[in-house]
């Protein structure tokens, strides 16, 4: 039996309980929805651009722990930095949670990320865990509709 | 479980829920290393030795197609297939085999309705009515039929106990209304409707009533006739048989007024480039090889559930529902979804502040698989404000020491959400 401490980390479930950044964004430059239609976990998330850098981003809706909690770690990680940072962070999250992490990730890059590894070990998940950084890519690749995981 | 004294005084049905966990193979595989608790047999229930070995065997020593060789072996299959028929019948007390078609489940017996008798009843303006409880298999084939024909659905609200309003019901049926189709026990709920009443007021108005029993048969002794159901639909895994298999029921006389649903080998007479001449009931309704060796195995499921005494299987599930929610009610936090007075064993609930799925994956790790999400019943969820639900649901081999490891687990659950 895989602990589930090691899905459901301190730092989860802190940020589940108290979402960072968990507001409507009045002068959002963009917002966009996402949806999850197996568990019903939908959020929207607004950003603010200066020119190619993340002036703010944040995120209100509902759904699970694990959603919750990587909306919220993402959004207080890439305010501050370039689109093509946060584009690369997408990509390194993703190969962490669906276990494809390797060494050519800096340790010091994952940061805060890395409490979302024990992921990768509950493949149901991977869906709730990648949702809000999905919505965050279609933003920054500006894609009008709605993102679904399905 | 040994009988307590007072239920053997009350000579009250019981079941050997022992043996019976030793006809299911899979019940004795583990889970994260421990010992898996299966509660989610609304979804799907296991399946006993003797319907696995049924199929199995069947495409050992029987294989071959049917109803048009000559030789043993297609003659073997066709009886096989054939004795299933009669007793799906006896098993549904349906007066002819000619009512009996074999589908692959309950869904397509209710897209056979919706796609063959809907349109040679219904005008523009006419109503299909449904209520507020139905799986989205009850809703969509009706929408579909609905936007083909210019008919409009409409939908009787539900109580805040999940119970249909039976006053709304007879206010709704209207001279527009040419069809009902209601579920005779809700999936995401468990609420038994009372389909015998429903019935009747529909038929005081000449309405014919469709009844999704994929639900209720493994709960209840089901009679289509004591129902008065013209059609009932009703799927084999949720009773023990195997998957893409099912039944749908429908009288013969509406049988015979109904167009074919699907065209093609096995549901005609004759066919030539002018004109095809449709077969006789039940096989109008049968085109192309069936599922045999899934109709086997249906056929195996009703032998075993008729071995058991139904009345204790009722007994036995009702006594798992109540121990269940006498057990939910002391954790804390917890919000039942549907609390009708009359219950199948099919218990959904949520915790405050805790996410479905979260709860879900914590049980799993626990070897506790109970199902989370909304069920494809999504305007009930609407219905109660919640975006999903975890449900429990019970089968004849579930067990009260089952219900204290699910205990266990909402424990734990409450333990690492603090």
């Amino acid at each position: 039996m895989t602990d589930v401490r090691a899905l459901y980390q301190e730092v989860i479930l802190d940020h589940n309980k108290n979402p960072r950044n968990f507001r409507v964004m009045e002068d959002a430059d963009q917002f966009l929805e996402g949806y999850n239609p197996l568990c019903g976990d939908r959020y929207v998330l607004y950003l603010r651009m200066n020119g190619e850098t993340i002036s703010d981003v944040s995120f209100t809706g509902s759904g699970c722990a694990i959603s919750k909690a990587s909306a919220s770690v993402m959004s207080t990680i890439v305010k501050g930095r370039k689109r093509e940072e946060a584009l690369r962070l997408f990509e390194q999250f993703h190969d962490l949670v669906t276990g494809h992490n390797d060494s050519h990730i800096h340790p010091e890059n994952l940061g805060r990320l890395a409490v979302f590894a024990g992921v990768s070990e509950f493949p149901a998940r991977v869906k709730c865990a990648s949702l809000a950084w999905h919505t965050l890519k279609a933003i920054l690749q500006e894609q009008k509709t709605a993102v679904t995981t399905e | 479980m040994s009988p307590r004294a007072d239920t053997a005084t009350m000579a009250k049905p019981s079941l050997d829920v022992n043996r019976i966990r030793s006809d299911f193979p899979i019940l004795s595989r583990t889970v994260h290393a421990l010992p898996l608790v299966y509660l989610d047999n609304a979804a799907t229930t296991q399946k006993p030795e003797s319907v696995i070995d049924a199929m199995s065997t069947y495409y050992r020593s029987v294989n071959s197609n049917i109803h048009r060789g000559v030789h043993a072996l297609s003659e073997e299959a066709t009886e096989a297939y054939e004795n299933v028929r009669e007793l799906a019948r006896q098993f549904i007390n349906a007066a002819s085999t000619r009512e009996i078609i074999f589908v692959r489940g309950t869904t397509e017996g209710i897209n056979l309705v919706a796609s063959a008798f809907v349109p040679t009843i219904v005008q523009p303006g006419d109503e299909i009515l449904i209520t507020g409880l139905e799986h989205h298999s009850n809703i969509v084939p009706w929408q579909l039929v609905c936007g083909q024909t210019g008919a409009t659905l409409r939908v009787v609200p539900i109580s805040d106990e999940g119970e249909v309003r039976i006053d709304e019901f007879a206010r709704k049926l209207t001279p527009r209304t040419k069809l009902v189709a209601i579920a005779h026990v809700s999936n995401a709920l468990g609420t038994v409707n009372p389909m015998k009443s429903m019935v009747a007021h529909a038929h005081e108005r000449g309405i014919p009533v469709l009844i999704d029993g994929a639900q209720a048969v493994p709960h209840i002794q089901v009679d289509v006739r004591d129902l008065g159901a013209d059609f009932y639909a009703f799927s084999a895994h949720k009773m023990y048989g195997p998957t893409g298999v099912g039944v749908l029921y429908g009288k013969v006389e509406l049988l015979e007024r109904m167009t074919p649903y699907q065209g093609g080998g096995d549901m005609i007479k004759s066919v030539s480039f002018e004109r095809t001449t449709y077969n006789d009931l039940p096989y109008k309704f049968e085109a192309g090889t069936p599922n045999i060796a899934g109709v086997i195995g249906l056929g195996e499921a009703i032998r075993y559930l008729s071995r058991l005494d139904r009345a204790a299987i009722e007994h036995h599930e009702h006594e798992l529902l109540e121990q269940c929610t006498s057990m939910l009610k002391e954790i804390e936090g917890v919000r039942l979804i549907g609390t009708a007075r009359e219950k199948a064993g099919v218990i959904s609930f949520v915790i405050e502040g805790i996410h479905p799925h979260d709860i879900g994956t914590i049980l799993d790790q626990q070897g506790i698989a109970v199902r989370t999400g909304h069920h494809c019943a999504q305007p009930v969820m609407e219905r109660f404000g919640v975006p999903a639900t975890v449900r429990a649901s019970f089968a004849i081999y579930n067990t009260a020491e089952e219900i204290d490891r699910l205990k266990t687990g909402l424990l734990k659950v409450r333990e690492v959400f603090g």
